[in-house]
């Protein structure tokens, strides 16, 4: 609380503004001087545009033998080659491409049923409660990489979108608990208290009353799961199961170690797409710290 | 006297300004008195509370002084607080319920602050079990976990640990409104008892219903707005009361003894000013029925009779 | 808290049940016939074995027997310690091979548990100590809980093993040695274990760290903190309640971590060709051993359990609040 002289000016009272646009005002002001939420935000978003434009700039097939073999990074090739000629910074930009996608899509289906999960179990309570946290407890004990490593093996096919549907199916458990609990705090404030009375249907007031109040959680939920989706997606790529004839920074990590760059001493076969899942997962954990201390007053005095 | 307090000013610092949560407040605090100090939420009775014995991170010391037994109080400085704190001053916080460490048993973490501060815990041992008994305790509880205990239990036990080495000015904040009225009674009845054994030379009351303290407390102190509003004797406060707010304050609790349904209870319209930018001049004027134009002065704190302060130009 | 320890168990089983039933599940309803063609792809030259395994295999997957028959005999053969036998390393039974691979992975996977638990936690105290230490130490531990854990493990076996070549890079002992109890051996052994346990150790280290820090900052503001503060107790003596009290969520954070560490150590085993259920795993994919895989990923929940069960055991030795509530002493 460094900053805090001068911020109004003015001597006199300022006229009465409305408590929730004040608040968001109040937000915004923390947002632009948290630099830990405009350190991550800016990298994320600077990945995110080379990802979606990169691959507009080379070439239809990252994985085409385009070039010469081996070749250490260069003013042609950014980031060098692979040992069969192909172009690592034409791979990276689609991988990261991929790992936005994956992102988005496990950490999406994980979203969507944790919460589910999470708000109907906390609203609920009784004998749903039960049963769905036993549902999660179970889903949670059980070590997703090893389950996930199962069930894809059987798959012959695999794309992207059924990769990150099993990462969503196995990853939401942590997230139905949390919500669970934030949604029990609210369901027995007086406003939900009203709404129910009010005699309005359970799925209404989760979308209108419970969920509004708890949308900054519910954002910094989804990023974190969006993240561990990568990690996921990266872990099962680097075994071998990912995506089948596609790219992506962990069959990079894979093909690299398979073709014994580390022996060779082709250090920027495997650096790039680690360094680029790294980059991007911290600065999204990073990210969510500055959320967190943006939206949390009590964070902001540390 | 035990306390002298005088102009004090502390302010919380926001992100939009200073807010003048202390105003310039003075008064003293006798030997043995037990001081209500009552007020609407937000008046600036919790931060006066605090600010006698602790500042949190966010509160700057402005202006003023705090005399201690003749001794002046550093409160801007935290560490040179330390060695009055415990000590001289102690506190009986709002939230006696989980005031005690949940992972250690109570008699373990009492003897870990006794050595903390430089005592061995031998030689209060007798003396902490005689009092726990006072207070109806078993010396069982040294041996039990908080979550062992019932509220009132915690209750009495924060009791009798702040007050172990004899302070000579307890802080209560709203130290028994989490209880049920029955519970409030008997710690109420206690610290009576305690002042009267002399384990507290004198009591700070915090509390936003002055019903919970006019029975055991020799004077009350109203404060409003940042600023003391009245401080009297409780039978003049309750009885006599000369400041329109405390009038009001008055006239809003249900006389003892009359029922709900026939004295309607009377809210005191409006709402007390923002002290972000407070108003110039007398801060009740705005919902004061007797407000006229001098009120746009500040007015002073004036002993109107002996033991009789209030600060209205009507009273002046 | 007999209560408790019940509902853990009963959660526990269910797992196992849920897990069987997955194992059972996944080779019969998968589209296609993945055991058929498995089994048409497996390597086995000598046309008389694998007119045998043909065979049994028919036996375990018979389809002359209704789907609740092999279900049951499928529970019954896991009793017997049975997880059928493996494709690749043929005949061998699955459980031997994955035994032999066990002390391995548990080599690794312990020591880099405990140890990034313990150390990570002094860190996270220590982060939450003043502002400086908070921003350096907490954004170096989101990082490393960032970091592919096979990719920390590619650049110390690149920067320690191929380029300043300090250790190994690649097995469990080298193969010009005998496993034998010789000095020599174990020396060979712990520098081959050294890299991946240290990239395992260092990768998990960070997510403790945060975690110790954000729940010892909140210890720091709770109204026993505040309380004592208040009385002037001395900033060490109120440290060290909160860093106990933080403690505590950071035991159950370890049986919920459990299985992305786990993930993490088969990830860095394959890195270093290291000889555990990693790179186990990564084998009976390429080989397409499914029986080996399904093998595999029953003993890591079981393992996973075990140590879950563990962990309760310990937190309810560890909080005294779930203790009291065991000998119903609440007043």
């Amino acid at each position: 609380m460094t900053d805090v002289a001068g911020a109004t000016g003015a001597d006199k009272a300022p006229a009465p503004e409305p408590a929730a646009e004040r608040r968001f005002s109040e937000t915004l002001h923390f947002a632009r001087r948290n630099p830990k939420l405009l350190i991550g935000s800016g990298i994320v978003l600077t990945l995110l545009f080379i990802g979606l434009i990169g691959p507009f700039f080379v070439g239809d097939d990252p994985n085409a033998y385009v070039g010469p073999q081996s070749e250490p990074p260069n003013g042609e090739y950014w980031l060098g080659t692979t040992s069969f000629g192909q172009d690592i910074w034409a791979q990276f930009v689609y991988g990261l491409r991929s790992t936005f996608l994956i992102g988005v899509f496990g950490g999406g289906v994980a979203f969507v049923i944790g919460t589910a999960i999470g708000f109907v179990a906390g609203y609920k309570g009784g004998i749903i409660d039960e049963v769905l946290n036993m549902i999660t407890n179970v889903v949670l004990v059980l070590p997703a990489m090893v389950v996930l490593i199962v069930a894809v093996a059987y798959l012959d096919a695999r794309g992207v979108f059924v990769q990150g549907l099993f990462i969503g199916l196995t990853s939401w458990p942590w997230a139905a608990r949390a919500v669970r609990s934030q949604t029990l705090s609210l369901a027995t404030r007086d406003f939900v208290d009203l709404a129910r009375l009010s005699g309005r249907r359970t799925w209404r007031i989760i979308t209108t009353e419970v969920a509004p109040n708890m949308s900054s959680y519910l954002v910094m939920t989804f990023i974190l799961l969006f993240g561990s989706a990568i990690l996921i997606a990266a872990g099962l790529d680097f075994i071998g199961l990912g995506p089948t004839n596609g790219v992506s920074l962990g069959l990079m990590l894979e093909s690299a170690v398979a073709w014994s760059a580390l022996q060779l001493q082709m250090w920027w076969w495997f650096i790039p797409p680690g360094l680029g899942i790294t980059t991007l997962v911290g600065s999204l954990y990073i990210l969510n710290v500055g959320l967190d201390e943006v939206f949390n007053p009590k964070l902001r005095e540390l | 006297m035990t306390l002298r307090v005088k102009d004090l000013k502390v302010y919380y610092q926001t992100l939009r300004g200073d807010v003048h949560a202390l105003d310039g407040v003075t008064f003293d605090l006798a030997d043995g008195e037990i001081m209500g100090l009552a007020g609407e939420s937000g008046c600036g009775k919790s931060t006066l509370g605090k600010s006698l014995i602790r500042l949190d991170s966010r509160m700057r010391h402005v202006g003023g002084s705090i005399e201690l037994d003749g001794k002046d109080l550093p409160i801007a400085d935290d560490d040179a607080m330390v060695p009055f704190r415990y000590h001289e001053i102690s506190l009986i916080p709002q939230y006696a319920m989980s005031a005690l460490n949940p992972t250690r048993k109570i008699g373990r973490m009492i003897n870990e602050l006794l050595r903390a501060r430089g005592l061995r815990p031998a030689d209060i041992a007798e003396e902490l079990e005689r009092r726990l008994e006072l207070v109806g305790l078993d010396t069982d509880v040294l041996n039990r976990f908080p979550i062992e205990l019932s509220g009132g239990m915690k209750q009495r036990v924060v009791m009798v640990m702040s007050t172990l080495l004899n302070p000579s000015l307890l802080i209560a904040d709203e130290a028994t409104s989490a209880l049920d009225v029955s519970t409030q009674r008997s710690v109420a009845e206690s610290m009576v008892e305690f002042r009267d054994r002399g384990y507290v030379k004198s009591m700070v009351f915090v509390t936003h219903d002055i019903s919970l303290v006019y029975q055991m407390a020799d004077t009350i102190m109203v404060m409003y707005a940042g600023r003391i509003a009245e401080k009297a004797s409780t039978s003049t406060i309750i009885n006599n009361p000369q400041h329109p707010y405390t009038q009001m304050l008055i006239s809003a609790l249900p006389e003892v003894g009359s029922t709900a349904e026939e004295t309607r209870l009377e809210g005191i319209p409006g709402t007390p000013p923002g002290l972000l930018h407070p108003p110039t001049g007398c801060r009740f004027k705005d919902r004061c029925p007797m407000a006229f134009s001098k009120c746009n002065e500040q007015p002073p704190l004036l002993e109107i009779e002996p033991g009789h302060w209030a600060a209205c130009w009507k009273t002046g | 808290m007999w209560r408790y320890i019940g509902r853990k168990l009963a959660v526990y089983l269910l797992t196992f049940v849920v897990a069987v039933t997955i194992n059972w599940m996944i080779p019969r309803f998968m589209p296609g016939d993945p055991v058929r063609s498995m089994l048409s792809r497996a390597s086995i030259s000598d046309p008389e074995a694998l007119e045998r395994m043909n065979s049994y295999y028919n036996e375990v997957f018979g389809l002359d027997t209704p789907l609740w028959q092999q279900y049951l005999s499928f529970w019954a053969g896991l009793f017997r310690g049975d997880l059928g036998i493996s494709i690749m390393l043929y005949p061998e039974p699955v459980i031997d091979i994955i035994l032999r691979s066990v002390p391995y992975t548990l080599a690794v996977l312990l020591p880099a548990i405990i140890l990034s638990w313990i150390v990570g936690n002094r860190f996270g105290a220590f982060a939450a100590r003043s502002k400086i230490l908070d921003n350096t130490i907490l954004p170096v531990g989101y990082v490393l809980t960032a970091t592919p854990y096979m990719w920390l493990a590619l650049l110390f076996a690149w920067a320690m093993g191929v380029v300043l070549g300090w250790f190994p890079v690649s097995g469990g002992y080298s193969y010009s040695l005998r496993p034998a109890f010789s000095g020599e051996f174990v020396w060979d052994l712990v520098m081959h274990w050294f890299l991946p346990f240290l990239s395992m150790f260092v990768v998990a280290l960070g997510g403790w760290a945060i975690g110790m820090r954000n729940m010892i900052i909140y210890e720091l503001e709770a109204d026993y903190s505040n309380y004592l503060q208040a009385l002037g107790a001395p900033r060490k003596l109120i440290r060290r309640y909160a860093f106990r009290n933080a403690m505590l969520p950071q035991i159950t954070g370890l049986a919920v971590q459990l299985g992305t560490i786990i993930a993490g150590a088969l990830l860095t085993e394959i890195v270093f060709n290291y000889p555990g259920l990693g790179s186990l795993i990564l084998d009976s994919l390429t080989n397409r051993d499914f029986f080996l895989l399904q093998g595999i990923f029953l003993f890591v929940v079981v393992g996973v359990l075990i140590a879950n069960f563990i962990i309760d055991i310990v937190y309810v030795l560890v909080d005294p609040r779930t203790r009291v509530q065991m000998t119903g002493g609440a007043a």
